[in-house]
Parts: structure tokens; sequence; C-alpha cells
């Protein structure tokens, strides 16, 4: 190693300790930012060391689940990951986790046995594919998440492409092949990238059509096709864009997907699945709940098979998988049962909603809005998801977070009434919730990503008990 | 008062400008009427389809992505824009946000120089600076007619209004056309463009009355609106007011 290098572990780890003995947040981003002063390259360098290789995994939803996933998958086959697993997905949060890692001299322990696994935010995805050239990259899905932020869906689509178009280049090529990549083929922008790329491709998608939907959702961000701009037909829909989708002007339609979910079943704790391989068939029965969860697992089988992964690990990890911070999670506090179900864009909020509805019974839901920079300053949002889903069921609901009043308004149009409260007090709200739910029932809580991660301190140094907890 | 009152609203381009939760103004309009006892009518039009400016009250039409709006442009050209024209001169109500704003000024300037042409229904044109340059983003309150607007902002053009031109409003916190000469939006006759959504109408209920109010007086001679609960919406509009930019 040469001494930049060990300088910026000593300086990364040393800017972790300071930042956790002084207990401030974001202690991840400070040990990253500040190895990444003093060694440009440490990125690079450590996770070449990895001897399975790397794997990238990025997109709009999904992608901390998938990586999860694919992280236990691994375990599951006998590696060890090095797996930026706290959700700090830009580059330096990928830095932060190697830092802690690596030891003093720049070493991975045992490197012959670790894959690194890097869920990597959307916008940083070329950043990251420059800089480590991974073995496989898999793709979720493409939705609008903060446009404040990011800017419009087509500017990450162009990105992702440009990235992939500089794969394939000769000079990229420093690991051999150009990377493979896994496709959402039900996605159009997502299957777009696999249209002219040279590498190998592994598309995976839904064919079983009995959990389509009616109506196109209001979220719906690709409605054009992206080689000649018609408008896209469906002969099905799952969500949002997703579903069998085709061009009638230029004939680009869904590629047929070499993994195949052929049959699913999604049930109130848990959702069986079918899935037909290009060598065999696989059954799964997932412990999550939701489509939207199904296709994680399908990004991640797909992730397994192109890391060449063995199928009895990958069905053994996925079997006992619990969810990923904060995305689905479940408390048992002051004798109610408590689930928590992130919902931080149109598209996933409706997912989370059609989940919620699709269990039956009365509910109680505290929903959360808040407009810190992780969650988007813009709102807007609230008036394309279909908060009309679960209308009908719910017999007590609270808007809460910083903009609990934008909420409140946007229920009041979805018809839950003309006097819903606003409470932008977490504590209050979360305390308010409970007091309505009955001992012994359950109460629904859907939140964006800041007031998740408050909602969840809150829940967990309540909680008595808890079946979805996270290990580690 | 006439004994049962209509109002017919037309929306542009509903799937491919739908960028900023712009369902969230029709939504608005309608429930506005049906609140008041007023049959609430909407046309939804695509690429291709015509538009006959003696079938709407009311135009509606939001903001889209880069790539959707140059279709939208093409078509509004080829199908619309001159049906539009004629009706706004007739005094029918149009609300233009975002994209669509843009689309309806004299022309739109990339930053290569390269020029689209718009609407031509406002004296105003539009420049994007380049990609180098920020985008307009943020909270966003203006003062209008002596009230206020409240939304949210995000653009990376900058709008510069013609002498024919009357601005809609001006900026008391955020940006506005162009961020620098603290103007928002702009009027012409009964038709109003204007950068801001979040969405627009559902926290600003005396501008979506305004804009009711101009409808139905002129189709009916008849303008009056019943008062109606408005206390979630107040109360959004008075907690946006104090939002940063
Ligand atoms: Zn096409």
């Amino acid at each position: 190693m040469n001494p930049r290098t060990i300088a910026a572990i000593f300086a990364g780890k040393a800017a972790g300790r300071a930042s956790r003995l002084f207990g401030r947040g974001g202690g991840t981003a400070i040990a990253g930012l500040a190895a990444l002063r003093l060694d440009s390259a440490i990125v690079r360098d450590l996770v070449g060391q990895a001897g399975a290789g790397t794997i990238a995994i990025t997109g709009t939803n999904g992608k901390t689940t998938t990586s999860l996933m694919m992280s236990r998958i691994a375990t599951a086959a006998g590696l060890a990951p090095l797996h930026n697993r706290s959700g700090s997905n830009m580059m330096r949060g990928v830095a932060a986790m190697l830092v802690e890692e690596a030891s003093l001299l720049g070493e991975i322990a045992d490197p012959a046995t670790r894959i690194a696994i890097l869920e990597v935010d959307e916008a940083t995805l070329p950043e990251i594919a420059r800089e480590v050239h991974p073995k496989v990259i898999v793709f979720t899905n493409l939705f609008r998440d903060q446009l404040d932020r990011y800017g419009e869906v087509d500017t990450v689509a162009r990105s992702w492409g440009t990235a992939l178009a500089r794969e394939q280049l000769p000079n990229a090529k420093q690991q051999g092949s150009p990377p493979t990549i896994v496709l959402n083929a039900d996605d159009p922008a997502v299957a777009h990238l696999g249209r002219a790329y040279a590498g190998r491709t592994l598309y995976y998608g839904v064919e079983d059509t009995s959990v389509s939907v009616d109506a196109i959702d209001h979220a719906s961000d690709f409605r054009t096709c992206l080689d000649c701009g018609a408008e896209l037909s469906y002969t099905a829909t799952f969500y949002g864009h997703i579903g069998h989708w085709r061009c009638a002007t230029c004939g680009n339609a869904r590629p047929t997907p070499d993994i195949q979910l052929t049959r699913v079943v999604l049930g109130d704790d848990s959702t069986s699945m079918e899935i037909a391989l290009p060598a065999g068939e696989m059954r799964v029965v997932l412990p999550l709940t939701g489509l939207y969860n199904a296709y994680n697992a399908l990004a991640a089988i797909g992730g397994a098979l192109a890391m060449s992964l063995a199928r009895n690990p990958t069905v053994t990890a996925l079997e006992g998988f619990s969810a990923a911070f904060g995305r689905q999670e479940r408390f048992a506090v002051q004798g109610r049962d408590v689930h928590v179900l992130l919902g931080k864009n149109p598209t996933g909020l409706n997912q989370v909603l059609r989940t919620v509805a699709a269990n039956g019974g009365q509910k109680r839901i505290l929903f959360f809005l808040n407009d810190g920079i992780a969650d988007g300053r813009d709102i807007s949002w609230i008036w394309d998801a279909d908060y009309e889903i679960v209308q009908p069921l719910t017999d007590w609901v609270l808007a809460a977070g910083t903009r609990a009043e934008d909420l409140a308004l946007r229920l009041k149009y979805a018809g839950f009434g003309d006097e819903i409260d606003a409470e932008r007090n977490t504590a209050t709200a979360l305390q308010r919730a409970l007091d309505a739910t009955p001992v012994g029932e359950t109460l629904h809580i859907i939140p964006t990503y800041t007031a998740m991660l408050d909602v969840r301190e809150l829940l967990a140094t309540q909680a008595g008990s808890s079946r979805f907890w996270e290990d580690g | 008062m006439s004994g049962s009152r209509t109002l017919r609203v037309t929306h542009l381009y509903p799937r491919l400008m739908n960028i900023y939760g712009d369902r969230g103004n029709i939504m608005t309009l309608r429930h506005r009427c049906e609140a008041r006892g007023i049959t609430f009518e909407l046309t939804e039009l695509s690429i291709g389809d015509a538009f006959d400016p003696q079938s709407a009250d009311l135009i509606f039409a939001g903001g889209a992505q880069d790539r959707e709006q140059r279709n939208v442009a093409q078509d509004l050209l080829a199908t619309k824009a001159d049906a539009i024209r004629e009706a706004v001169e007739a005094d029918v109500v149009l609300l233009a946000v975002c994209g669509a704003y843009q689309l309806f000024g004299r022309f739109y300037r990339e930053s290569t120089g390269v020029e689209l042409a718009g609407a031509g229904i406002f004296d105003l044109h539009t420049e994007h600076p380049g990609e180098k340059t920020k985008r307009l983003i943020g909270n966003i309150v203006v003062n209008w007619e002596g009230q206020t607007i409240v939304g949210f902002e995000n653009h990376g053009g900058r709008t510069h209004l013609g002498p024919a031109a009357r601005s809609l409003a001006s900026v008391r916190s955020g940006n506005g056309n162009n961020g620098t000469d603290g103007l928002e939006g702009v009027v012409y006759r009964n038709a109003y463009g204007t950068y801001i959504h979040g969405s627009l109408l559902p926290k600003n209920p005396a501008f979506a009355d305004h804009l009711l109010g101009l409808a139905l007086t002129r189709r009916n001679g008849d303008a009056e609106l019943a008062p109606i609960d408005d206390r979630a919406e107040t109360r959004a509009h008075a907690a946006a007011l104090s939002l940063k930019p």
C-alpha cells in the first residue's frame, strides 16, 4: 500500500471514531470524506482486494432491500460481504465502510472470501462504475424521487446510459469484460439500458399477470418510448410504469426475461414465488409482503446468478430474510402491533398503500411527511400518490411531520374528512396514534425517510419485542 | 343565481405533463365546483387531439420533463395552438404551470442558442443558461393582489416578460420568473402562467376561486361563489408562508 492510502485510512478511522465519540450523526459520511480527501483512489484500491468481485446495486426504489438480500445470499454462500449497509450510498459512504473494514496498513482481511456489495445512489452510479468497474451492476427501477436533488428522471437515465457506454470501451476493461448488467424488463427505462449493450445482460420480470392492476397509476414516470417518443401501451400494469409494455410505433417492446416470476401469491406476512431460471426452477417463500419486494427478490436472484453464487444459499437466504432498516418493520409497543412501512415517493407509496389495503380489516394509519434534504424538499408528489386506496378501510388517521398541514389537505381530498389533524411533533403524533389503537390491534405508520429515522428511534426504545428486527 | 351552473375544464396532455403533482390542480377545481353545486365537466386532450375553442371555460396545462416537453411542443403547435389562442382572445380562462408556462410564450432558447417556437399566447420568452448554471429550486411566496400565493418552483429556464406582458405577482421569497427582476408569472386577459406548483391550487384557495370566478362570469354571467370549508386549505397556506425558500 502506498503511504497516501495508509494516511487516508488513518484519517478516516480517526474521523469516524471522533464522530462516534462525540455522538454526532453522520459519522459515516465524515469518515469517508476524510479518507477521500487524502486519497481519491481509496475506494478503487480497497474494493479491488475483494477476491469474489464487486456487485453494485442501484435504482430509485428497492436498492437497500436488494443489497441486503444480496449480502445475506453471499453470506449463506460462505462469502464475507463488504457492504455499505448503513444506507450511506454515495461515494463517501462506500469509502467509510471500506476504511472501517481495512487494517491500518490498507489491507482487507481474508481477501479471497470477500465480495463487495455496494448499494449505490442513482446519481453516484456513474462515478462508482468509473472507479471500481464492477463485475455486475443491478438496476432495480427508475422513478421520480427528489426532483429537487436529482433533476428529472431522464437526466438519471441518460447518465446511466453514458456510464455503461464507457464501461464497454477497451480502456475501461482493466478487469476483463464489461460488467454483466441485471435489468428489470418490466421497467422501460431500465430495460432500455440493455438495448445497445455489448456486454452480458440478464433480464428479470413478472410473468404472472394475476397481480396486475386495472389502470396505470397516476404516478407513472415513463409513459413514452425512449427510442421514438410515442406513448407506450401496456397489456398488463403492475405499478407505476412497471408492466408489460410495448411501443406500437417503433416496435420496441419489453424483452423476454431470463428470470421469470411465473407465479406469485401475495399473503399477509409473506409472498410465495415460483421462478423460472435459465436452468431450472426455484421456489421461494419470502417473509415480506408487497409485489415490490418480489421485484427486489428477483433483482437479488439476478445478481446472485450473475455473480455465480449457488442456488441453495440463495433460497435459504431469501426465505430467512428480514427487512432492511426501516423499510418494513414491526414493533410491539404498549401492547400494540406497530407496522412501519417507508413511503418516500409516489410509486413506492402506492405500493405500500396497496399492501396495507390487501390485508383487509379496519386500519389506523399515521402518515408522516417531512421535507428534509434526504426526503426531497418538494412535496408536490403527494398529489400524484393515491391515498384514496386505503381511505375506505381507514377508521383513524393522523397527518404528521414537518409538512403535516400539506398532508392533511391531501388527505382531505382523498376523502378522509375535512378536519384531519396536523401534528408536527413526532413523539406526540406517535402517542396519539398508539392511544387511538386498541391494545392487541395493529397500527400502520407510513413515514418519509427522515421521519422514519425519527419514529423508528422512538419505537425501538419502547419496543418490548419485535418480530422483524434488523440483525447486526 | 341561475339554477344549474356548469364549468367545462380542458386538461391538456394530462399523462405527458404531470411531473409536479399537477393533478392536484384539477382535483381542486373539481372540489370547489362540486362543493357549490356546480357541475364539473373534464375533457382530457393528448397528442393528436384537436381543441375546439368553444368547448372549454377553463384550460389547464402542467409541467413536463424535457423529452416529453419536446413532443408536446410539436403537437401543441401542430394541432392546438391556434385554437387556444382564439379561446384566450375570447376570454376563456387559461392556467399554464411550469413547462406549459414556457411553451405558451414566444420562444424557448436552449443554452446552445437553438430557439424552439412557442404558442405565442404570452408576450414572453425563456432562456436556458446551460447545465452549469443553477436551477431555481425551492419554496416560493409571492404577493398577488394584496394576498399571497405559496408553492414550490423548480426550473432551469429564465423567463423574461415582453412589453405587452403583465406579471402575475411580485416575489416575496424565492426566485420567480428569472431570479433577478423580482417578478413571477404572467397575466394576459384571462390567461395565467406561473412557475408555482406544489400543487398550486389546493393551498391557494383564493387564487383558485379567482380563476373559477372569471370562468363562471364569462359562461353564466354569474360569478357568485358561496363560501366553503377552507380550514385545511387556509392552514396549509399559512404553514407554507414560513417555509425557508
Ligand atoms: Zn417507440
